[in-house]
């Protein structure tokens, strides 16, 4: 259900000739986890900055529930931020950190007190109180920094890639724990993220962003099952490319390795004798036992990647096609050795017809 | 490798020994006041002597007032070039610097004529006046080292994020500075506070042509007019530049420390 508790207008921003946020237009939902997801360089932590005001946008409006936050200092915007290197006071222990923002609100001491305790509580750090940031790690500091934001009860909430720094287990636990106090608190979160998995983990919408610009606003399922552009599709998530030439550009008809397959839509410049690229996810690939699809294609295995669950093989197809076949391991079938020879299945509608 | 720490050792030793034989010269001297016994007296008339009292006291008065109108323009000026202007730090560096090139003298001819009795500003024309003069160009004087030493403190802590984390948690610019960053500079703070005091203590050239009763005026007279106790009072200079000194170490341990950055 749409409610536009804040929206992005034509949001830009320029650092003198290199602008970094093209035109955003965006509408996000009270109490949704949003994840703005693109590589370095992209604009995502721009707009996040331009949100919490320490950016000023070039031209364009945020509005929260229809009020244009730009002219307000961030300090008024009642807005609550988790930045990627901590950012605990470093002279304070957890309860003066945490405390903070009350104390500048000018929240009683016992009201403050309490407040503190219950913050602490909420992020599993009952009694870490006393505790300077220098005697804490990572993972305890960064759930320090985001009890520390929720405490004033901001009306939203800003997550600067927070969990960057952390290793590979404890970005894990805190995302889900992170999740998991924003769906209590029902606050509106944006998070920012260069790391897709993250990103198709946690949110509700992802906003995919390249060069300033949103290339794709949606729910995990469809950024990565419908991508909207080629750039959304390799970026999240793995892709396989074929190299095909249109059969009959009227009835979708392609031909790939002499076999000729219909796709249900090919690029509306497509012509008759014409080499197109064709794209699909490594999932939607298998490799034939028996059960064949739309599109049987004949190849190699050139390499054997075990991942734990999935098995990740590459197969060459010849004339300079390979694809990329995840499947799951299976205890009972051993993978196919290097060099196999082997048929790679697919239906035709798993293909995905990307424009650039 | 016994042969490279042999010499570490020597080297040592001879600087020692440069530094160490002209102040235990001093020490031995100013305790020789009676020929034959050694006594504390040149420290004692040095000590009970009102002009001692009065001239160390207003020295000291100084050399505070210059600490707090210095920190008060450094701290705030360091921050904001830090924060806001980084590209300026070369240019503000070299400012800062300007006292170390500026002879005192050309410095305090400057000040009288351009605060002299007939100027805009007749700052000379009162004691008070005068008063502010001195604290100011102190200020000057110890420009280079208050600002290097909270440059340094700046240095240390992440300046942006934390002032973004505390903008945003609601306080304003005051309140950043007061709150989050002069907390975790004290320490390069106090050593700017130290060295200010160092350099106030016995400075000569200034306090001397806007005729001031400072410390180092005091001690020039008793140099030209006694004989042992100029020795006993640049022994209790000495002990006051090494107190500072010790105070900056000490300070030192009790600096926040920066939170660990990895698990």
């Amino acid at each position: 259900m749409a409610d536009d508790f804040l929206r992005l207008e034509n949001l830009v921003k320029a650092f003198g000739n290199n602008t970094v946020v093209k035109g955003a237009n965006l509408s996000f939902n009270r109490g949704e986890f949003i994840t703005l997801l693109g590589p370095s360089g992209c604009g995502k932590t721009t707009i996040l900055r331009m949100i919490a005001g320490f950016e000023r946008p070039t031209s364009g409006a945020i509005l929260v529930e229809g009020k244009d936050i730009s002219p307000l200092p961030p300090n008024q915007r009642k807005i609550g931020m988790v930045f990627q290197a901590y950012a605990l006071f470093p002279n304070m222990n957890v309860e003066d950190n945490v405390g903070f923002g009350l104390k500048i609100a000018g929240v009683g001491t016992e009201e403050r007190r309490a407040r503190v305790e219950e913050m602490l509580k909420l992020i599993g750090l009952s009694g870490f109180g006393k505790r300077f940031p220098f005697e804490m790690s990572g993972g305890q500091q960064q759930r320090v920094a985001l009890a520390r934001a929720l405490a004033p009860k901001p009306r939203m909430l800003l997550l600067d890639e927070p969990l960057s720094a952390l290793d590979a287990k404890i970005r894990v636990s805190l995302r889900q724990e992170i999740r998991s106090i924003q769906r209590d608190l029902g606050i509106t979160t944006i998070f920012v993220t260069h790391d897709q998995e993250e990103a198709l983990s946690i949110s509700d919408r992802i906003v995919v962003m390249s060069a300033g610009s949103v290339e794709q606003f949606g729910t995990p399922f469809d950024v990565y099952n419908k991508p909207a552009t080629k750039f959304v599709a390799t970026f999240v998530g793995q892709l396989n490319t074929l190299s095909a030439t249109v059969a009959d550009a009227s009835r979708g008809a392609v031909s790939i390795g002499g076999q000729t397959v219909t796709v249900p839509k090919l690029p509306a410049s497509a012509k008759t004798g014409d080499l197109i690229s064709l794209t699909m996810r490594p999932e939607a690939m298998q490799v034939a036992n028996g059960h064949m699809r739309d599109i049987v294609l004949d190849g190699t295995v050139s390499e054997v990647s075990f991942l734990g669950s999935v098995i990740r093989l590459k197969v060459n197809l010849g004339q300079g096609n390979a694809v990329h076949v995840d499947t799951f391991n299976d205890q009972r079938t051993p993978p196919p050795a290097h060099d196999a020879k082997v048929k790679v299945t697919l239906a035709g509608s798993d293909i995905l017809v990307l424009s650039d | 490798m016994r042969r490279g720490r042999l010499w570490a050792w020597i080297v040592f030793a001879l600087g020692a020994l440069y530094f160490l034989l002209p102040l235990i010269a001093t020490v031995q001297f100013s305790l020789s006041i009676r020929r034959d016994a050694i006594t504390l007296d040149a420290y004692t008339n040095v000590i009970q002597s009102p002009v001692f009292q009065q001239t160390f006291g207003y020295s000291i008065i100084i050399a505070v007032a210059a600490i707090v109108v210095g920190l008060l323009l450094v701290v705030p000026a360091a921050y904001f070039v830090r924060l806001r202007a980084p590209q300026l730090r070369p240019i503000i560096e070299f400012v800062t610097l300007l006292p170390l090139i500026i002879p005192p003298i050309i410095l305090v001819f400057g000040y009288i004529r351009m605060y002299n009795s007939s100027s805009v500003l007749p700052l000379t024309n009162t004691s008070v006046g005068t008063n502010v003069l001195l604290t100011l160009a102190y200020v000057a004087l110890a420009l280079p080292y208050m600002y290097r030493a909270v440059d340094t403190g700046l240095r240390t802590i992440d300046v942006q994020t934390l002032t973004e984390a505390a903008n945003i948690l609601g306080a304003n610019t005051l309140t950043i500075l007061l709150r989050v960053i002069f907390p975790n500079i004290i320490v390069a703070v106090l050593s700017g506070a130290f060295l200010t005091l160092a350099i106030v203590i016995g400075e000569f050239t200034i306090a001397s042509l806007l005729n001031r009763p400072a410390f180092g005026v005091y001690m020039q007279n008793v140099g030209a007019n006694r004989a042992f106790e100029p020795a006993a009072l640049a022994v209790i200079s000495f002990v006051i530049t090494w107190g500072a000194m010790g105070m900056i170490q000490l300070l030192a341990r009790f600096a926040p420390r920066t939170a660990a950055l990895t698990d």
